[in-house]
């Protein structure tokens, strides 16, 4: 089984830590996985706010990048489910716009069976939910809307997080509700975007939790830019940093590895 | 507010605004909220929704598609049934042929049952100006005209007032219109509908011409069919004399047997209701029962334009039952006359830039008025995908591209006000299309990460306003990568 991460854009240049994250778990469970350097951005950005002439070689780019490749993996609900639901949308409508668009409908075709969000590609593919994984924190679970409507992910994030070890689940209100974020919509709509992202950061607080996880960091960046802002206590974390953790991780004192979020 | 949604200012400005408005965004919380755990009980009950809602958006495409056909069949049937069939291409064609036939009456005045079209083409203003007094019925539209204001839901046009505005626009404004309101009116909802119905009572009883919208038509028996909530509606269509019913020209079904789908899909996603509680149904006229005159205006007003837009025309689905607007974050803080239109919410930003075209500043943000979150397609009865027209909107503001408008295929130039996120976007493209550019843009943002602002400039002020950024890391994944695992490359 050849695997490859998809690290995504963001993650690449904001959040390497979660990057690490991924090879530390996936290696701990046995996967060996590879980083095709060749690999970008998944188009995300420039589809949604209508550039989507723009995603055209990016789809030809994910292709060739992960071609040799069995599964990707990506630490991001949004970027998988862009590939998924986009990729073949982009060349249907190349096509309809008179287009030859086969290339891109192949290149499509290769990349969509393939392509897993982290947290299914645990549950689905290698069929754990136990990962070893130790984190004694309180921690509230924000489905963001890609991975809850579009990836259709339903219960695996919590069941995964449910077996880590010392970490207490507490409810999310209004856990379906957007955080407001929406890509290039929290510049567009400030305004309504940060009216949104109040409430999902009220919410956060009412849990109590010392931590908000969720399977992207896009939502994250908008969420704990709020609490950060507001000097909540509560602090971002990606999934896959809680599902990396271990024992021995938490008994290094704090600050050795990785830089602060 | 008052009377039109011209000239209103962009999405971002209005929902900026109205994001300020507490006393708003808490009625339209509550209100939303409400309907949309309703909505979710009530669709949870039919085994069949997901069967129910593939076969509505199936007859409605169908019939889109064969459009022509069943027009003309539904105008030969209303006509055989009594009724005349008038055709108009645009809101001022409808006002003014309904004008005319209002003149044509001799009246004055006339009754109204709650229609989006005619809310669409601006009817009353119309109507006021050719001399002609046009009186809502509908609870919540009579609340929207007695407070000159605008309506700001597809469904429950005054969801943006409360029960203590409510009261206070009534004991104000009533007597202006006709009965005023009782002595001591209180906020007591029942006490406001008794007000209401005597209020109302008068005008029914004295009104010659009612006009209407409709829900659906069936073109192969030329019925028409309203589907509403407090009979106000019933009164206004058997009543008056005559009846001038407007309606868009995609209300049309095929069959009586269609309506089966509609009548559990609507009222269901629209109410939370398993049947709905008033739904009249109207053939021609009859004799010894109901108007001896009928009319029916059928409207175009872009919906042709709309219908050539292979990806855009699933709009025309929409049955209006507002389920988009009771689920959207985005709804929920701005309300609904930030999307100036009669069509607020996430239909509204695929709906209104279509049928008005993307000319207007206004008309060209609602599109981006969505963080495409996905809430409004998984309600929608009709599976419209509304963040796929959405973002196929947004391409057609950055980019043009060819358009259908009135009939004439023409190229739209891109918008105005995008260059910079145009050259943003290509830049960015050509650091995705090489990677080596991407690594150097990276370790230039990790190597300058203690001068970063901690505000942004231009457009990004906007996010770092409520926001903080977070640090840029030292090291990228990418080199990070390369510097511990570099040499295992091609494994």
């Amino acid at each position: 089984m050849r695997v490859a991460l998809f690290v995504t854009c963001i993650n690449d240049t904001l959040h390497p830590d979660t990057g690490r994250a991924v090879i530390t778990l996936l290696e701990r469970l046995g996967v060996e996985v590879g980083f095709p350097e060749e690999q970008s951005c998944c188009g995300q950005p420039q589809f949604n706010t209508g550039y989507r002439h723009l995603t055209e070689p990016l789809v030809r780019r994910f292709d060739r990048a992960f071609r040799d490749y069995d599964y990707v993996v990506t630490p991001s609900g949004s970027c998988a489910a862009m590939v998924r639901d986009n990729y073949p949308r982009i060349a249907e409508r190349a096509t309809a716009e008179g287009r030859d668009g086969r290339e891109l409908a192949e290149a499509a075709a290769r990349a969509v069976p393939k392509t897993y969000e982290l947290t299914e590609f645990l549950v689905d593919v290698l069929k754990v939910t136990d990962v070893g994984a130790y984190y004694p924190h309180t921690v509230t679970y924000h489905p963001t809307c890609h991975g809850l409507r579009m990836l259709r992910l339903g219960d695996r994030p919590r069941r995964l997080l449910e077996q880590v070890k010392g970490l207490e689940l507490r409810e999310l209100p209004g856990a379906e509700e957007c955080c407001g974020f929406g890509g290039t919509f929290a510049v567009k709509n400030p305004a309504v975007s940060a009216a949104m992202g109040a409430d999902k950061v009220r919410a956060v607080r009412e849990t109590g939790a010392e931590a908000v996880c969720t399977v992207d960091n896009s939502c994250l960046l908008h969420i704990g830019g709020m609490l950060r802002r507001e000097g909540a206590a509560a602090r971002p974390v990606h999934i896959a940093e809680i599902l990396a953790a271990t024992e021995p991780d938490a008994r290094k004192p704090a600050g050795t590895e990785g830089s602060p979020r | 507010m008052s009377g039109t949604y011209l000239g209103m200012p962009a999405f971002p400005a209005a929902a900026a605004s109205s994001t300020q408005d507490t006393r708003l965004r808490a009625n339209l919380r509550y209100a939303t909220h409400t309907i949309r755990d309703k909505r979710a009980r009530a669709v949870a009950e039919l085994d069949d929704w997901a069967r129910l809602r593939a076969a509505g958006a199936a007859v409605k495409d169908r019939t889109l598609r064969h459009l022509d056909h069943y027009l003309e069949q539904l105008e030969e049937a209303v006509t055989a049934a009594g009724g005349q069939v008038h055709w108009a291409a645009d809101a001022a064609e409808a006002n003014a042929i309904v004008a005319r036939l209002v003149r044509e009456t001799g009246e004055r005045e006339v009754v109204k049952v709650k229609s989006m079209a005619t809310q669409e083409t601006g009817l009353n203003r119309a109507l006021a100006e050719a001399g002609i007094s046009a009186y809502e019925t509908d609870l919540a539209e009579l609340i929207v005209q007695l407070g000159d204001d605008l309506p700001s839901h597809i469904l429950v046009p005054a969801i943006h007032r409360n029960r203590g505005e409510i009261r206070d626009i009534f004991r104000e404004r009533m007597g202006r219109w006709g009965r005023p309101a009782p002595e001591g009116l209180s906020d007591a909802p029942n006490e406001l509908a008794e007000a209401a119905r005597l209020h109302l009572r008068e005008k029914f009883l004295n009104a010659k011409v009612g006009i209407s919208g409709a829900n659906f038509m069936v073109a192969e028996t030329g019925t028409l069919v309203v589907v509403e909530s407090e009979g106000n509606g019933r009164m206004c269509l058997t009543l008056p004399e005559t009846l001038i019913s407007v309606v868009g020209i995609e209300k049309v079904v095929p069959t009586w047997q269609d309506l089966e789908i509609f009548l559990q899909l609507l009222p269901r996603s629209s109410t939370a209701e398993r049947m709905n509680p008033y739904t009249s149904m109207w053939t021609g006229t009859a004799d010894g029962d109901g108007p001896r005159t009928f009319h029916l205006v059928l409207l175009d007003n872009g919906r042709t334009d709309t219908l050539a837009d292979t990806v855009g025309r699933q709009a025309l689905r929409c049955i209006r039952c507002s389920a988009c607007l009771n689920v959207c974050p985005v709804y929920e803080r701005a309300g609904g006359h930030a999307y100036g239109s009669a069509y607020p919410g996430p239909i509204g930003a695929i709906l209104t830039p279509q049928l008005r075209g993307t000319a207007s500043e206004l008309d060209a943000s609602l599109p981006y008025a969505s963080s495409l979150c996905g809430a409004c397609y998984e309600v929608c009865p009709v599976a419209i995908d509304i963040p796929e027209v959405l973002v196929h909107l947004r391409e057609r503001v950055v980019q043009g591209g060819k358009v259908t408008r009135r009939g004439v295929k023409t190229v739209l130039k891109p918008a105005k006000g995008h260059a910079a996120e145009r050259a943003a976007m290509r830049a960015a493209g050509f650091a995705f299309g090489h990677p080596g550019v991407l690594r150097a843009g990276q370790r230039l943002a990790g190597r300058t990460r203690r001068l970063h602002p901690r505000r942004l400039p231009g457009p990004g002020r906007a996010w770092s306003d409520t926001r903080d950024l977070p640090p840029v890391p030292a090291e990228s994944f990418r080199d990070w990568w390369r510097r511990t695992r570099g040499e295992e490359r091609g494994k």
